[in-house]
């Protein structure tokens, strides 16, 4: 029992914590609860504070639109926090995609889909190019581009106030990274993850790697959604700065041998060691 | 020999790197402006004007889409499960709310509970407020529209539904009355709707008795037209204020070029 926990403690918290936000958002709108309402667009905590989401607000002033204070200190409220805790920790521990995804990796690994598709045709620099593409459109339609394709708010939206075909997007994206794309929607194409990739580049919280420790079972990189993010497994110690990585801790949890664990990045560089 | 040979491979290299590197840009803008204009394609179908009645103080629909977070605190605030979000197959502008009066009017709450909620300002508390206090009765989410073939008390049944269910009872619909010349001793009870009044609430929609409502509500700027400029009540000082506003437009021809006495007193050739 105590090695399940050792093992998973990560995954459960955060299954944990999509799971519980999902909920109170579906309470909200059907049992009338205050703690959070409305969406992952925008909200209102405790049914004063609010939180609205950064990417949206970018698209919405790139359409034009007049950003009212609501919006303007939900969406600094929101950056701040991500700014602490890294930047795509949106991604592995509050989005619901994230539910998707992680299970049609899970898949791919168990049915070796990898055996016979080892390479990767895209880019995973794809996701900056659709974030630039979603504010081009946005600027010339007059409407926050993202927001009217995003399964992110579909899915999520669908829970909270009734899914209609919302589901289909969640297939979609499923059946994508299980058959076509290994991580194909969070790792290449989502541009609220390339958004947040962008934030975390300067985020606080990182995943630290212990050269010491490390045996090479390079158990972490076979888990990790964003393996290019531990290019120093085994060769060298250093934070993962790359703000790609979600902080979703599987390496960490996979790692035997203690090579891994959170640290708060410096942020003064040492000079004599160069770190 | 050997240096020679290892120029040209070095060459060879560089050639093919900056052919990679152009067939790598070209292959990303075929990409790019492909998705780019499938999804533009998109969202300018799914935004094109709709049938759609917005909550209370819904600002013009262009703004509203463009400023309209979809965070459905709206929805959420609505007493009456009145207002929905619109869902992926509703083909409507997705994440937007709305509502559909046949099914649930809007009961025009005193306090509107789903304007001040709202984060963004697309739902403008100020346009639903008199002398700093909410009123409700400035809301204009519609007009109720009458199709008096299909509306039974213009057959001559009595029927006023529609009026009694009218929260601005005789203001927004008031009743006419009219001889019925079919069999001369009857009348016609006939409900008007005035636009001035209407607020789109719909209950007037909801009560109504016929199988597919004979009154309902249509978005304000599909349901009325507009005069322009040319046409003003001259024997109202309020609607003569429109001109002042008034823009010229002119209209260029080839015969603009003489005064109008000289075309009508040349040939009539110059006319056509």
């Amino acid at each position: 029992m105590k090695t399940l926990w050792n093992n998973y403690r990560y995954l459960i918290l955060r299954r944990f914590t999509q799971l519980g936000l999902l909920l109170l958002y579906f309470g909200a709108n059907a049992w009338g609860w205050n703690i959070l309402m409305g969406n992952l667009s925008s909200s209102l905590f405790l049914g004063t504070v609010p939180l609205s989401d950064p990417y949206a607000a970018l698209q919405m002033v790139a359409a034009g639109a007049v950003l009212a204070t609501d919006i303007i200190v939900g969406a600094l409220i929101i950056t701040i926090f991500y700014l602490l805790i890294g930047g795509r920790a949106f991604c592995s521990w509050v989005c619901p995609v994230n539910l998707v995804t992680d299970a049609a990796a899970y898949l791919r690994r168990k049915i070796r889909v990898d055996d016979f598709a080892k390479k990767q045709p895209a880019s995973r620099n794809m996701r900056y190019w659709v974030l630039a593409l979603s504010l081009i459109i946005s600027l010339m339609m007059g409407v926050a581009a993202f927001e009217f394709i995003s399964p992110i708010s579909m899915l999520h939206r669908g829970i909270a106030f009734g899914l209609g075909f919302g589901w289909a997007s969640a297939l979609i994206i499923f059946l994508f990274d299980l058959f076509v794309l290994k991580n194909g929607w969070c790792g290449h194409i989502c541009p609220l993850g390339g958004f947040y990739s962008i934030l975390g580049k300067v985020s606080l919280i990182r995943v630290h790697h212990t050269v010491e420790n490390c045996t090479s079972c390079m158990k972490c990189k076979t888990v990790c959604p964003e393996q290019q993010v531990l290019h120093m497994i085994a060769k060298e110690s250093a934070d993962v700065l790359s703000g790609e990585c979600t902080n979703c801790a599987r390496c960490i949890e996979v790692c035997e041998d203690e090579a891994l664990g959170f640290s708060i990045r410096k942020l003064v560089k040492n000079k004599k060691s160069g770190e | 020999m050997l240096t020679q040979d290892a120029s040209n491979k070095m060459e060879n290299r560089a050639v093919s790197d900056r052919r990679k590197f152009i067939l790598r840009m070209a292959r990303s803008a075929g990409i790019a402006a492909l998705g780019g204009f499938v999804w533009s394609a998109y969202v300018d179908e799914v935004t094109a004007s709709q049938l759609l009645l917005r909550p209370p103080g819904a600002i013009k629909e262009e703004d509203f889409l463009s400023t309209c977070i979809k965070c459905g605190l709206c929805v959420e605030a609505c007493p009456y499960h009145t207002l929905l979000l619109a869902k992926p197959g509703d083909n409507r502008p997705m994440g937007t709310p709305y509502f559909i009066p046949r099914d649930i009017p809007c009961y025009m709450c005193p306090d509107i509970p789903c304007v001040p909620i709202c984060p963004s300002g697309a739902l403008d508390e100020s346009s639903v407020t008199t002398n700093g206090v909410l009123d409700i009765n400035r809301a204009e989410m519609g007009l109720a529209v009458i199709d008096d073939e299909s509306c039974i008390a213009f057959w001559g049944i009595q029927c006023d539904a529609c009026y009694r269910a009218c929260p601005l009872l005789g203001e927004a619909i008031s009743v006419e009355y009219k001889k019925n010349e079919r069999t001369g001793k009857h009348a016609y009870l006939t409900p008007v709707v005035h636009s001035d009044i209407c607020t789109g609430c719909g209950l007037c929609e909801k009560a109504c008795v016929t199988e597919k409502a004979a009154i309902f509500v249509l978005p304000k700027e599909v349901a009325m037209g507009r005069a322009g400029n040319y046409y003003i009540k001259g024997w109202d000082k309020g609607d003569e204020k429109r001109l002042e506003n008034a823009k010229e437009i002119k209209t260029k021809t080839e015969i603009s070029k003489d005064s109008a006495v000289d075309s009508l007193n040349s040939d009539s050739g110059d006319l056509y």
